[in-house]
């Protein structure tokens, strides 16, 4: 069945079961679910009536004793450690000694850290993976078809909604924290790794049955004001280090000096100066890949030249906009990860830098998330297609390497969604007649900035009207792709197997697009 | 011209490829292709390297291919490069450009 | 495939005139994007000396088969005291570039050796005669001192450019904020290069991280009277259009002159007053001619003429 950007779901895909007995459907373009309901499906919660000490256990072995994990349960964590993430690790490693098998893993993200589960994988052992992110060794045995189940990837939205409609449960979500007090009230500052905010563990502590916290830096009680509420906590465990510090948080986000992105940056920056959203009290999210992250720079004179403020900023949170607060340019910033140690330590010792909840982010299954008040959104891209699909999870080899992120739910939810990423990268067309891989469905995309030239989606005809009228050139995005390919050649269609190995859901839980089995090149 | 030695060319940067053609006197064109974007444009860049040794008039050869995503005009250039420096031609000689070399 | 150049202009705008090293496959493919007037694509000091032959058979085929569209598309080439400058023409004609720039120019000798090799090399490779146009780089006292000669010594010439690197060694003397250091050749070659009826070029800013420094330079060779500068980066172009570009009283003035003029030419009339009593002949015509043309590519110009 062809679903509303024209991709095949096939049966096989649509007939996967979630644990709550929903049924797939194929995506049915955007804002399909407003106005329906969902029954939230609730945590099967232990009662600690008696008085308690202490939740601290020894290990991370007996914890997961413990919680009577077994085998075919699903167990979470979050990605907040990022590259630097130990914990991942560490409780698979126990449970495979103990001797668990067909474990499930649901995370808020799966990076390069994380390729030993590779070799879980192959044993059989792990035979369900439900993330964003998925990369390394990982998404390579997964796109080699190794994984017992199809993978689920969900948008940081997409999961929250998943996890409180019950089409994933977690039986025991592993939080990693920074800090911790004896009753698992747990933050993401003051430790030997802090991570600036735990957003996307909440849900796992208000959704899983059991819940563990994992920290390297044990606090005396109560840990407040907590990220993670200790009366969510059955089990508290002390390891030696939760995560590579340098990792976790990576030195500040430095501006590139790319011409390339540069001058990318800056065009993104006036196509955003001349829609009528960009006036005094605006609202916006960048990332922080190169070109992105320019963007804060070339914003500045054009809020100044037109004498406005940003009224709040959120996100990924980076130096740059913290460093624009700081000079008075932005009302709030409302963080749900922090990906450089400046945009940590902001959080630290600013009063107008707050911690959100993944759902207070982009859940679009609650009463109104803040991607849903959001003016404008810049993202990268590794592919955009002629009807403004965009890839962000396979590359041009058709392996997984990538994540959805925040990406679907800033597109749906942003008033002006700017994708800026360069025509061709190395010979790999950006731009191009079909992505290998829909991850934000083209509805949901607005404008298209590249070194080229910049697109803008037929539908907008309002943000095309602002542009003419600022004088800003743009043309249609078939020319940008057609120029692409006469840059690098047409590129061969990938070779595919059947077999389905990733299903690619939309935010609102129908399927946007599945990733088979790739078939090796042949010479 | 005649490839006598080995013939290097190009680097392992982005956008670029290193060609490195070895003679041998029989057994046609022996060709190893790695690429970053292998399987979408393999079979083009293993058509553009045997087009331009048969402009070269290479017969027997190994072949290797170390792709970071060149275009066309890198792929050739590379290969040609590969090519003169195997034959020993002094890098200043004159070259057949607009004949061979195209 | 091979892309069709235009004929050169000799005489077009080249505010910024950027260096690529034509040996980076990454620089080479697309370096127009940036907006530059011209391109200078580098054999010289940009590449290695074992990789000049590479960088050769790079710089054919992106002559070739990359689409620069109006961009100019210039070559540097090694000096005439190196092996490779010889071949360095060939390449550079067969591939049909728009023009050479020659480095370390020291004499109008120099200047002629390389126009007659490039006319061997147009006959050996069909390209008419006279297409290829020079430039030419002065790098010494010496060619500072002979400019003059140099700026006449070839039709093909279209320009010359100072190199503050070389130059300054030679002076023994470093980088001065405000170019003091400078001042005598900028000056001297600009009056060569004015007698000669050709264009004058400004050396390289090589401190990318001083925004400031560049556009008090920048500033002064407008001033001076050069018609553009010789770039390293990308992000300079955009400095140096918006600095050159005239402002909305300089155009409407040209506007009203070449109108008048074109008026009175068909009239017969060779000289007249403008409304605000300036006496006008044929004389300030080119300058106002130049005015529109670098407001219209500095996208400022609204007027249909």
């Amino acid at each position: 069945m062809k679903n509303a950007v024209g991709r095949e779901i096939p049966e096989e895909a649509l007939a996967v079961e979630l644990k709550n007995g929903r049924k797939y459907e194929p995506y049915q373009g955007k804002g399909y679910r407003d106005g329906k309901y969902i029954k939230k499906a609730g945590p099967t919660s232990k009662i600690y009536q008696k008085p308690q000490e202490s939740k601290l256990l020894p290990s991370i072995r007996d914890a997961i004793i413990a919680t009577g994990l077994k085998d075919g349960m699903t167990v979470s964590f979050h990605h907040h450690f990022r590259d630097g993430d130990y914990i991942v690790n560490m409780v698979m490693k126990e449970i495979v000694d103990l001797g668990i098998k067909d474990i499930t893993i649901a995370a808020s993200s799966l990076g390069s850290a994380h390729d030993p589960i590779a070799d879980y994988i192959e044993q059989g052992i792990v035979t369900g993976i439900q993330t964003s992110g998925i990369r390394g060794r990982m998404g390579d045995v997964v796109s080699h078809g190794k994984l017992k189940t199809p993978a689920i990837l969900r948008s940081h939205g997409g999961r929250v909604r998943a996890v409180e409609e019950g089409d994933v449960h977690i039986d025991v979500a592993f939080i990693g924290a920074p800090t911790s007090d004896e009753y698992g009230n747990a933050r993401a500052l003051g430790g030997k790794g802090d991570c600036g905010v735990l957003s996307y563990a909440v849900p796992d502590s208000e959704y899983a049955d059991k819940v563990v916290v994992i920290t390297d830096t044990l606090v005396p009680y109560p840990n407040f004001p907590p990220s993670i509420h200790g009366v969510n906590v059955d089990y508290v465990v002390k390891v030696d280090e939760i995560g590579n510090p340098k990792k976790i948080a990576s030195a500040a986000a430095r501006m590139t000096q790319n011409p390339r992105d540069l001058m990318m940056a800056e065009n993104t920056a006036k196509v955003i100066a001349a829609c009528p959203w960009f006036k005094e009290g605006f609202s916006f999210q960048t990332g922080a890949g190169g070109p992105s992250l320019a963007v804060n720079r070339f914003l500045e004179p054009l809020m100044d030249e037109k004498g406005i403020k940003m009224a709040w900023a959120i996100g990924g949170i980076t130096g740059p906009i913290c460093e624009l607060q700081r000079k008075g340019k932005v009302g709030k910033i409302i963080d749900v990860q922090d990906f450089d140690v400046a945009a940590i330590e902001d959080i630290r010792t600013n009063p107008n830098h707050f911690e959100m909840t993944a759902s207070e982010y982009a859940n679009p299954a609650n009463k109104g998330a803040f991607v849903n008040k959001l003016d404008f959104v810049v993202l990268a891209a590794l592919e955009v297609d002629i009807d403004f699909n965009v890839n962000v999870i396979t590359g041009s080899d058709g392996v997984l390497r990538g994540a959805p992120g925040g990406h679907p739910d800033t597109a749906e939810g942003a008033k002006c969604c700017v994708i800026v990423t360069p025509l061709t990268r190395g010979r790999m067309a950006t731009i191009c007649e079909h992505v290998v891989t829909v991850t934000t469905p083209g509805d949901c995309v607005d404008v298209v900035v590249t070194d080229y030239g910049t697109a803008v989606n037929p539908a907008r005809k309002d943000i095309i009207e602002a542009l003419d009228k600022a004088g800003i050139k743009h043309v249609p995005i078939k020319e940008l792709q057609e120029k692409a390919y006469s840059l690098v050649g047409k590129p061969d269609d990938l070779q595919w197997k059947d077999k389905v190995v990733a299903i690619l859901e939309a935010r609102d839980g129908t399927i946007l697009d599945v990733v088979r089995e790739i078939k090796p090149y042949e010479n | 011209m005649e490839l006598k030695a080995v013939g290097t060319a190009g680097t392992l940067e982005s956008s670029d490829v290193m060609i490195t053609l070895e003679p041998r006197d029989s057994g046609g064109i022996d060709l190893t292709l790695e690429s970053s974007v292998l399987n979408q444009y393999g079979r083009q860049i293993k058509a553009e390297v045997l087009a331009s040794l048969e402009r070269l008039g290479v017969k027997n050869a190994k072949v290797i291919v170390n792709d970071h995503g060149a275009l066309d005009c890198t792929i050739k250039a590379r290969v040609e490069c590969a090519f003169y420096r195997g034959c020993g031609c002094d890098m200043d000689g004159r070259f057949d450009w607009g004949g061979v070399i195209r | 495939m091979s892309i069709p150049r235009p004929k050169p202009e000799r005489f077009r705008l080249r505010r910024t005139m950027m260096f690529m090293n034509a040996q980076k496959p990454g620089l080479i493919k697309d370096a127009y994007i940036y907006g530059a007037d011209s391109i200078m694509l580098d054999l010289e000091d940009a590449v290695a000396e074992n990789q000049k032959d590479s960088a050769r058979f790079s710089l054919y085929h992106a002559l070739k088969e990359i689409d620069y569209g109006n961009t100019e598309v210039i070559v540097r080439i090694n000096g005439l005291d190196t092996p490779h400058w010889k071949e360095d023409i060939r390449v550079c004609v067969a591939g049909g570039c728009d023009g050479i720039r020659i480095a370390k120019t020291e004499s109008a000798h120099d200047v002629q050796v390389v126009d007659e090799a490039v006319t061997e090399a147009e006959k050996e490779f069909g390209v008419e005669v006279g297409r290829t146009l020079l430039m030419a780089a002065l790098e010494s006292p010496k060619g500072v001192l002979n400019a003059v000669e140099i700026c006449q010594a070839s039709p093909r010439l279209f320009g010359v450019a100072l190199s503050g690197g070389d130059y300054r060694k030679c002076m023994q003397v470093k980088v001065i904020p405000g170019g003091i250091e400078m001042l005598f050749a900028r000056g001297f070659m600009l009056n060569a290069a004015r007698a000669a009826g050709i264009q004058c070029f400004d050396t390289v800013f090589t401190n990318l991280n001083d925004d400031e420094g560049f556009r008090a330079e920048v500033k002064q060779n407008v001033e001076m009277g050069f018609d553009g500068k010789s770039l390293i980066n990308p992000k300079q172009i955009q400095i140096v259009h918006e600095m050159l570009a005239p402002t909305q009283k300089e155009i409407a003035e040209a506007e009203k002159i070449v109108r008048a003029f074109r008026e009175h030419a068909s009239e017969g009339v060779g000289v007249f007053t403008l409304d605000n009593g300036k006496m006008i002949d044929i004389a300030f015509v080119p300058g106002a001619e130049r005015v529109i043309k670098l407001a219209k590519a500095s996208g400022i110009y609204e007027g249909d003429l």
